[in-house]
């Protein structure tokens, strides 16, 4: 069996990035982390392969040259190998070009059974790439998914979270899924298998690495979707400040309640 | 397509280095603005430049399909067990307003098996039509066969504009639907509107700490996922009528296909969380899980919901369907209680529309009381007991 784990490097965090009187981003703080959802996918992938035997682990990840040191650091949990999509061509590219251009490395890659990719990243949070790859390579998709158990090589039994609940589903591999938080808590990775993922090669692929494909549908150029602006949002209200004991701050807010009918 | 300085215009002020996420900006010996291989044409340099010294430079291309062919405003009506989520019916006034503009109509697309009888619903909120497909293969929610028939009646019809709430089901259905039609699609948008007959798209991207406008110019239909509760409610009219298209697709199941076996409601307290009129939400500040608690008989003794900020859902203290932002839920209740939470914008994006804020936050410059009609500069744990006290005793 083969698992495909994508990943993405995404900004460190995205709580801290505002400076509070500029409104800019805060760029001291935008070191390159691995996506967190994409790390529960990584941590899935190495559950199924420690599970069955002969679990063969590839995690694949497409970005600007800095972005490989978030498969360097997904090959320290202990994946096989990595590839890593990086060319000036694929710049730009909106959910639609990405998932074009990560479909096709993994048709190069060849003979997948699974793919694992996070919900969503944490920076554009469009959850848009897992299944546009799903139809791309043609093949099942579920998103959301809180728990993965194999009922038999090809066949899996999936949780997948909904608003109020979750759905229990059953599907036929080969199938992309999206995993949640809730899937699992990754580990800290071993420091035996993190020396021995220092000395693995990671795999690099430019436009001309891959085969079939079309150059009017990556980058920017095979975008449909355009940014046209970019603002940060600007928020400021009158507030009114409760003094005094917490008993009289209490007294007051409650009057203020019900002064507006809220209680 | 690439990035480029108008030397001329460039006053080497640095506001484009200070303003791009990816450090992809060095600067020549002249002061000029280098772009380096870390560059991803994010574009937020080009907004940033009080010159407007940064252009893209972009090869005019032509558009591969007739725009023109393309007419309409569709609304993807989500239903589960006959039920339509109101996000679907927020989108039914929204997608009015823009049908007004361009001066074309507003459909409903409803698909699924025994559900004929919610076509009325649909007219009675405005749709003026609806394309309706009943097949037993649609029963519940899958994503290829729900994807093969909008894929059909999208070709048939060739609408303008199509439009889906950013709901669990909408988020796997779209991004399907937009890949096999190659067209372009919004996620989790927060504002719609009609430039130049596009359609213009605004949603928060990183974590909220930016406000994107995107279009999608050169195909149809130009799709979009739409955020719950950003949009009002349309009047019901009982009076009106529409059309309903009926169509028929020939399905076939597939290996390819997902199997329901069960679905399981869980989460009752929290499931109206998006509906309710007062929240209490704990965050950081509340130094541990079991603090927790003392949010939670808060919200008791005011009748209300909890939520959460991201950072305590992320550290597992409380479930994420509590989560309040840009990754969680957009609320909009009559009174919002913010205890130690700090407000970062990625909580802020999605409680800030709240009728009345109150933030109990011990530092005083914790971005939350921004937005704060009431501030409380103190210890929540001294001032929330007495609040939930006096509460009590009143």
């Amino acid at each position: 069996m083969k698992i495909i784990v994508c990943i993405k490097q995404v900004p460190e965090s995205t709580e801290v990035k505002l400076d509070p009187k500029t409104y800019t981003l805060d760029r001291s703080t935008s070191k390159g982390i691995i996506n967190p959802f994409d790390v529960n996918a990584i941590e899935e992938t190495v559950r199924i392969a420690e599970k069955f035997e002969n679990v063969e682990t590839i995690a694949l990840s497409m970005g600007p040259p800095t972005a490989e040191d978030a498969l360097k650091e997904a090959l320290t949990y202990g994946l096989d190998a990595a590839y890593f999509l990086s060319d000036k061509a694929f710049a730009g590219a909106d959910t639609l070009a990405t998932s074009y251009t990560i479909a096709k490395a993994i048709e190069k890659i060849g003979s997948y059974d699974l793919i694992l990719c996070g919900k969503q990243a944490i920076d554009g949070d469009t959850a848009q790439v897992g299944p546009g790859l799903a139809e791309n390579l043609n093949i099942a998709q579920t998103t959301n998914v809180k728990k993965i158990e194999f009922l038999d090589e090809s066949t899996l039994r999936v949780e997948s979270e909904l608003e109020d609940g979750y759905k229990i589903i059953e599907l036929k591999l080969p199938a992309v899924l999206t995993v949640t938080k809730e899937i699992n808590i990754p580990r800290i990775p071993n420091f035996k298998i993190a020396r021995l993922a220092l000395k693995k090669t990671i795999v690099k692929w430019g436009i001309q690495d891959l085969d079939n494909i079309d150059i009017s549908k990556v980058g920017m150029d095979g975008s449909p979707t355009n940014v046209i602006k970019v603002e940060t949002p600007e928020i400021k209200k009158d507030t009114i400040y409760l003094k005094g004991t917490p008993s009289e701050i209490a007294n007051e807010l409650i009057e203020k309640l019900k002064e507006r009918h809220f209680i | 397509m690439s990035l480029k300085v108008i030397k001329e215009k460039c006053t080497g002020c640095g506001l484009c280095y200070e303003s791009c996420p990816n450090d992809a900006i060095d600067f020549d010996e002249n002061d000029l603005p280098l772009f380096n291989d870390k560059c991803t044409l994010c574009k937020i340099c080009i907004d940033e430049c009080p010159q407007g010294a940064l252009i893209l430079e972009t090869e005019v291309k032509s558009t591969a399909i007739d725009l023109s062919d393309y007419k309409g405003v569709w609304i993807f009506v989500e239903q589960n067990m006959k039920i339509i989520p109101k996000v679907v019916l927020e989108l039914l006034s929204a997608g009015k307003d823009l049908a007004l503009q361009l001066n074309i109509e507003l459909a409903a697309v409803l698909i699924g098996y025994e559900i004929r009888d919610l076509a009325s619903t649909l007219f009675q909120y405005g749709a003026e039509k609806v394309y309706f497909i009943e097949d037993q293969h649609l029963k519940d929610y899958r994503t290829i066969p729900y994807t093969d028939v909008l894929e059909y009646l999208v070709n048939k019809y060739k609408p303008e504009i199509f439009l889906f709430g950013a709901t669990k089901q909408g988020r796997d259905l779209a991004p399907r639907l937009a890949t096999r039609l190659k067209t372009g699609l919004t996620a989790d948008c927060t504002g719609l509107d009609i430039e130049e007959k596009n359609l213009v798209q605004t949603r928060p991207a990183y974590g909220g700490n930016i406000i994107a406008t995107i279009k999608t110019q050169r195909n149809r239909p130009q799709m979009a996922t739409v955020r719950p509760k950003v949009f009002k409610m349309p009047e019901l009219d009982p009076t009106k009528e529409g059309q309903l298209i009926e169509e028929k697709c020939d399905l076939q199941e597939t290996d390819k296909w997902t199997k329901i076996i069960d679905i399981v409601r869980e989460a009752k307290k929290t499931a109206n969380l998006e509906d309710a009129q007062i929240i209490v939400s704990g965050g950081r500040g509340l130094g541990k899980p079991e603090n927790f608690k003392l949010i939670e008989e808060l919200a008791d003794s005011l009748n209300a919901c909890v939520g959460a900020s991201r950072v305590v859902v992320d550290a597992g203290w409380i479930p994420h369907y509590h989560q309040v932002g840009q990754t969680g839920k957009t609320v909009q209740p009559k009174v919002y209680i913010a205890c130690g939470i700090s407000g970062q914008i990625q909580h802020l994006v999605g409680m800030k529309s709240s009728d009345f804020i109150i933030a109990v936050n011990k530092d005083p410059e914790a971005p939350i009381f921004k937005v704060a009609d009431i501030g409380i500069v103190g210890d929540l744990f001294e001032i929330i007991p007495e609040i939930i006290k006096k509460l009590s005793n009143k």
